[in-house]
């Protein structure tokens, strides 16, 4: 055992540090964001030019071959920059869906002269991508999904509605999952396009999240067209395209967590007071911030686990499949007992609190929705249950019954 | 980054995991549930002959001269098949003691002993709770009187080390004025005693800071403790998993239900959790790292927490027939509660963890 890079690793962790150190300003704390005081028009420029100026020096897409624009690099490279670039200020979130999951999806299925459009412009910066695959009737059920796409000669003609889809507001292009055949089962009769999304008939409307923010968009489709040209997999092969799609989104290792939350409880434990002392003091509040310890360190040596793995070559054990879930529960506990600390003044701002929980606070209005994204907690558990240790699925009477059958 | 353990050390692994399945099967930790062994001497023997008992005991001192790594890896075994040996008392705590404090000749002449099991050896080294109040240890400097009451293999140990106010005793229990009392165990498979000195010769362990020692002794425990219990924890779930696939009710495999899909999601979550917290203990300890004292307090309220978890819920899981003598279940619930509390309980570590993350905490 070892934490420590091996010569290779450390020589490429230094190659990115020091480019970082060039290009990008260090992050000081967990709650400092490059983007602070921009509005959504700076924010995006700055991220496209971050984006290009990644892929100027290989590193937007690290792991793909250097024909393709990447890096022709190894997965374990992609872990040492993404560790590294966590510890600067720069934008992170708004080519995510695209790197992640979007373009990998185009390279794997599209047509030569489709990856020739699409795949340089996405990696340099220039466009940006989305997927819209939940609706407001299928969101853990997928294959569920009532998006119509009618065949009309060489066109598709698209009608319905998409839900929770990140950064449709200021996205390009997007991978859309539809229905083409309402006579077959459900996940049978799904087909996969690229779709433009400032095509005539696309509507997007942003969703008022809890928290306050707007991350999250319904995008409407009315009559829109699309060259079947631009169809990914084959008629009616949707299903399969876009598990390999979430196949590529489960693969990236490492990357954003908060693994040293309890750092956080400390400094707020030191100012609070319980019965008129420190209280960091109490015996409970040790106890708290030994459990959030637990769990978010826990975290990162599960994640010192699948990055193992991925430094010898491997592919990564089942107990990654427990990340998700054990890292939105761990935020949501440990910022409710941020917030006890103080009692009745907990439920105070962070205006009338102190910027030191600003954090906190906002780890405590996004948890909920980290508890959904990506897998409820629920499907999560099923997934365990039946993928690790291999219990039975679900019952299911949806199978064999061609959808239009199916009972909405 | 190798946050793994190595194809020789898995190698190892494997072998005492074949050693074990093939004699410490229930029918063998029976025979101690039932009272006709304080252990299981034909385990104990193996273990010891194949040098996995001694891993981390240098060569110089007759053990395995391997390292604690491997010696984890023994644990997690020992763990998943209910080894009823004395492991935990005459390697992670008396042979632990001695390797860290013992004067050069304490340990030549008791570790090639330890190490190739001429004598058993069993410690106390001090808990926060407590409840019985046996007559209090006084030395001299040179005898011991008074009584300790509960130790782990008193019964069948041929060295004791103990805790004293500021000083560690090491006492040969075959010298004179030594007597025992064997007290009935919840986990019958793992045995106590009672043991009092009447004037009974004793001699100090080492020199130096004797809080520091024991600390240090204990952390390297939970350590090793834990890996019990992660293995431990691990054989439950399969034990729970394998039934409820076997099981049917309702006309399915009660598998299928998602209450017991969720319910076996839940104790593998914990189960993973306190397999990488032991994992970093493992680092810590073998790399004698100063993360050792935060490592090795969460390795052992992770895995305490989730052993105790496993093995209640495997009886719920079974149902009715997890309730009967005849299954393992019980012997895991039992095993799960004595690697729990035998350096003090969860409530300890836990406060143990949370003042080590303050301090440590700029």
């Amino acid at each position: 055992m070892d934490f420590r890079d091996t010569p290779e690793e450390a020589a490429f962790r230094t190659r990115v540090r020091t480019w970082l150190e060039a290009n990008a300003q260090p992050r000081h704390n967990d709650d400092e964001r490059f983007d602070e005081g921009m509005n959504e028009e700076q924010r995006l420029a700055a991220a496209k030019e971050w984006q290009g100026r990644k892929a100027g020096a290989g590193y937007a897409a690290i792991t793909w071959p250097k024909e393709a624009g990447g890096l022709g690099g190894t997965p374990m490279q992609q872990v040492i920059y993404n560790q590294e670039e966590g510890k600067f200020l720069v934008p992170r979130m708004v080519f995510e869906v695209s790197m992640g999951m979007c373009l990998p999806t185009v390279a794997m299925w599209a047509a030569p002269e489709l990856k020739a459009r699409y795949l340089p412009p996405g990696l340099a910066g220039k466009e940006i991508w989305c997927q819209l695959f939940s609706e407001p009737s299928a969101g853990s059920d997928t294959g569920g999904i009532r998006m119509r796409a009618e065949k009309q000669g060489e066109e598709w003609v698209i009608n319905g509605q998409k839900v929770w889809t990140s950064s449709a507001q200021f996205c390009d292009y997007g991978i859309l999952l539809t229905r083409s055949d309402w006579d077959k089962p459900k996940q049978e009769g799904l087909t996969m396009f690229i779709v433009d999304m400032k095509a005539p008939g696309v509507e997007v409307r942003p969703i008022h999240q809890m928290s306050g923010d707007s991350e999250f968009n319904e995008v409407f489709f009315t009559d829109v067209r699309i060259a079947d040209s631009h169809r990914l997999g084959p008629e009616c092969g949707g299903w399969k395209v876009m598990l390999s799609t979430l196949m590529t989104e489960r693969l990236s290792v490492g990357g954003n967590l908060p693994t040293n939350l309890h750092e956080g409880l400390i400094t707020l434990a030191r100012k609070a007071r319980w019965n008129g002392r420190p209280a960091i003091e109490d015996a409970r509040v040790k106890a708290g911030i030994a459990d959030a310890y637990l769990a978010m360190h826990g975290l990162e040596l599960l994640l010192a686990r699948g990055i193992t793995a991925v430094s010898q070559g491997k592919t990564p054990g089942p107990e990654m499949s427990i990340t998700k879930l054990v890292g939105a529960k761990g935020m949501q506990d440990i910022a409710g007992f941020a917030m006890e600390l103080a009692g009745a003044e907990g439920l105070l701002t962070h205006d009338t609190l102190g910027q030191e929980w600003r954090f906190m606070q906002r780890l405590w209005l996004s948890a909920p929705g980290a508890r959904l994204a990506g897998g409820t907690d629920e499907v999560l558990k099923n997934v365990i249950a039946e993928r690790v240790l291999g219990l039975p699925g679900e019952v299911r009477s949806d199978r064999k019954i061609p959808f239009r059958e199916l009972e909405r | 980054m190798n946050f793994d353990f190595s194809d020789d050390q898995r190698l190892l692994q494997e072998e005492v995991r074949k050693m074990l399945a093939a004699t410490s099967t229930s029918a063998e930790v029976r025979k101690t549930l039932a009272g006709e062994a304080p252990y299981s001497a034909a385990v104990w023997r193996q273990l010891l002959d194949m040098g996995a008992a001694a891993a981390a005991i240098p060569e110089a001192y007759g053990g395995a001269g391997l390292g604690y790594l491997e010696l984890c890896l023994v644990a997690e075994e020992a763990g998943r098949h209910l080894a009823p040996v004395p492991l935990a008392s005459s390697i992670y705590l008396a042979a632990e003691a001695l390797l860290q404090g013992g004067s050069e000749a304490q340990k030549q002449h008791w570790l090639p002993r330890i190490a190739k099991g001429e004598i058993i050896a069993t410690a106390a080294l001090g808990s926060a709770e407590t409840y019985l109040t046996p007559a209090p240890l006084s030395f001299d400097g040179r005898t011991l009187n008074g009584s300790v009451s509960a130790l782990p293999d008193g019964s069948v140990a041929g060295l004791a080390i103990l805790r004293h106010d500021d000083e560690l005793l090491l006492v040969d229990l075959a010298a004179a004025g030594v007597s025992r009392r064997a007290l009935p165990s919840l986990d019958p498979t793992r045995p106590y005693a009672e043991i009092s000195f009447a004037a009974t010769p004793a001699q100090r362990l080492g020199a130096g800071n004797c809080a520091a020692l024991a600390q240090r002794v204990l952390d390297a425990a939970a350590v090793l403790l834990a890996f019990e219990q992660v293995g431990g924890a691990a054989r439950t779930l399969d034990m729970s998993r394998d039934y409820a696939l076997e099981r049917k009710a309702f006309g399915r495999q009660i598998g299928g239900f998602q209450a017991l899909k969720h319910k076996m999601a839940d104790i593998y979550t914990r189960n993973e959790m306190a397999r990488v917290h032991a994992y970093y203990g493992a680092w810590a300890l073998s790399s004698q790292a100063p993360e050792l004292p935060v490592a090795a307090a969460a390795a052992r309220v992770a895995a305490t927490t989730a052993y105790n978890y496993a093995a209640e819920e495997a009886i719920e899981i079974h149902g009715g027939i997890g309730y009967t003598w005849e299954m393992d279940c019980h012997l895991h619930l039992r095993r799960a509660r004595y690697l729990g509390q035998l350096i003090g309980s969860v409530h300890a570590w836990r406060a143990r963890l949370g003042d080590e993350l303050v301090k440590g905490a700029a």
